[in-house]
């Protein structure tokens, strides 16, 4: 199976400070594949980085054989990879309808059949179509963050801790819609502090310790991984 | 009807110069919107066109002069932003600030040079500039026209920003920079875009309001930018209709202590005002609502 993205060697840093150490790894097509680890360990920065948000200090990022290091964020998108930004960030003064609108601002061709798409996995946003994306609840912005990005028609979607101060049914909502998409044919990489929940989901994860990748494995090797259990799993060693 | 005679050009007075004041405010509002930037050098701006006029219709007809005139205006604040302010932008924003008040004096020196410092004749424009009579009031036909167009151009606006495309990217991009960006919203175009519309409304504002003047100088545009950005303060900075409304409010208010007979203070009051704002409702009348729910 192919790779649609492969990351060689990225190192990032914030002014003088080094937030991603020489890191390497790929994303299968049509799989999906988790980066977990803790607060501050990089992988915010990473995704970061593949979208063009922060430009990479060094490394190469090439999605579908092209290199996108040192692309702008606008060419970088439209080449099919899409970010659904930590904390959701919907524009809240839009109405939830172009909220979605916006994004598939790239597209110039008809969006119905994909916002009947959108509206499917979410009817909830068809409903409120017509509010503002300020006015809903944490756990429909976060739909709407999702069906925002799949507007946009993506190949590989990113998403950063989509799970991130939800309630943990609404969380179970969230990893479920993951699947869907997936089997859909997207491509997704899932940035995680809830490593119990992406690893379940995940056909391969990788974990990330200050800046560095330092376990790689299948989603259930990890999960039954000695270290990662008692780091991220809240599960003592010796049980 | 004496007394209507006598106070109504006042009124007419103040509603136009309210209109005027309004397509400046708007350029004021619209970059603060995007950039979070008071653009120092829209008031400038607006002097240049002023000066273009003055120039082109020496050597040109008056209706070549003048959408040649808006022209090179919107080309002058285009530049003004690539050169000055896009460079900036991720520094910090007391730089841009900076670099906004250094092209402010650029143009008013370059002005001065230009003009040698003396006050250069507006041309006078046919048909706008008759006298016509409206109640027994007589006044010139520039007063009747300025808030029609003035509202007519904001109607305009307003549909464009929640109507189109770029209008939606554009409140997209005045919310979230990274975002519009991740959506593929392309912020410098935005930006541009912003800025030829706000010097583009800044033109068709210097035409209207030099019309009632004799002459433009190098200094000409300071006041009348002052008095859009308190208009631009008092609606709510970044609010299109707050502007509008709040330039009229001046404008008007303006006028009315000129009718009673207080000239000296029409200007004391407009900053009066600003200051009395800032206290009171730092936001505006319709300043943005913090809507941000996490």
């Amino acid at each position: 199976m192919s790779n649609i993205l492969e990351v060689k060697d990225l190192h990032v840093s914030y002014g003088g400070i080094k937030a991603v150490k020489d890191i390497s790894f790929e994303v299968p097509r049509g799989e999906v594949v988790t980066l977990i680890g803790a607060n501050g360990a990089g992988k915010s920065s990473t995704l970061r980085s593949i979208v063009g948000l922060v430009k990479p200090e060094s490394g190469s990022i090439q999605f579908e054989g092209a290199e996108l290091a040192g692309l702008p964020t606008d060419q970088i998108v439209s080449k099919g990879i899409t970010l659904v930004p930590e904390g959701r960030r919907v524009f809240p003064d839009l109405t939830v309808l172009e909220n979605l609108k916006i994004g598939a601002y790239m597209r110039k061709d008809s969006l119905e059949e994909d916002l009947k798409w959108v509206h499917d996995l979410f009817p909830r946003l068809k409903e409120r179509s017509w509010q503002l994306a300020g006015t809903l609840s944490g756990g429909e912005q976060q739909m709407l963050a999702i069906g925002r990005a799949l507007m946009s028609k993506p190949e590989l979607i990113m998403m950063d801790e989509p799970s991130l101060g939800l309630a943990p049914i609404i969380v179970q909502g969230v990893f479920d819609i993951i699947r869907e998409i997936n089997k859909q044919g997207v491509t997704i990489l899932l940035v995680e502090q809830n490593a119990n929940m992406a690893l379940k989901a995940a056909n391969k994860g990788y974990v990330m310790e200050t800046g560095r990748i330092t376990l790689t494995g299948t989603g259930a090797e990890l999960l039954e991984n000695e270290e990662v259990k008692a780091a991220y799993l809240g599960k003592a060693k010796d049980k | 009807m004496d007394w209507m005679s006598r106070n109504l050009p006042y009124l007419m007075a103040g509603i136009s110069v309210g209109g005027q004041y309004a397509l400046i405010a708007i350029g004021y509002t619209m970059v603060y919107g995007i950039l979070r930037l008071i653009n120092f050098a829209h008031g400038d701006i607006f002097m240049v066109a002023g000066l273009i006029m003055v120039y082109s219709t020496t050597v040109m007809p008056i209706y070549i002069a003048i959408p040649l005139m808006i022209v090179v205006t919107v080309i002058l604040g285009f530049l003004v932003e690539r050169a000055a302010y896009k460079p900036l932008r991720s520094a910090p924003r007391m730089s841009i600030m900076i670099s906004a008040i250094g092209v402010s004096y650029l143009l008013q020196n370059l002005a001065l040079y230009v003009t040698g410092g003396l006050s250069q004749q507006y041309p006078a424009i046919p048909w706008i500039n008759d006298t016509v009579t409206v109640f027994g009031a007589t006044t010139k036909r520039v007063t009747i026209i300025t808030p029609i167009l003035t509202i007519v151009l904001v109607l305009l606006l307003v549909t464009l920003i929640k109507r189109t495309k770029i209008g939606m990217a554009m409140r997209a991009a005045s919310r979230d920079f990274e975002t519009s960006q991740l959506m593929g919203i392309k912020i410098n175009s935005v930006i541009s875009f912003t800025f030829i519309i706000g010097t583009f409304l800044a033109a068709i504002g210097s035409l209207l309001f030099f019309t009632n003047y004799t002459g433009v100088t190098p200094t000409a545009g300071a006041m009348p930018g002052l008095k859009a950005f308190v208009a631009a303060v008092f609606g709510g900075i970044g609010s299109i209709p707050g502007a509008v409304i709040g330039a009229f409010i001046i404008g008007i208010c303006e006028n009315i202590i000129k009718g009673l007979g207080w000239t000296t203070f029409s200007d004391a009051f407009t900053f009066a005002l600003l200051i009395v704002i800032l206290i009171a409702k730092p936001t505006g009348l319709f300043g943005e609502k913090v809507t941000d729910k996490v």
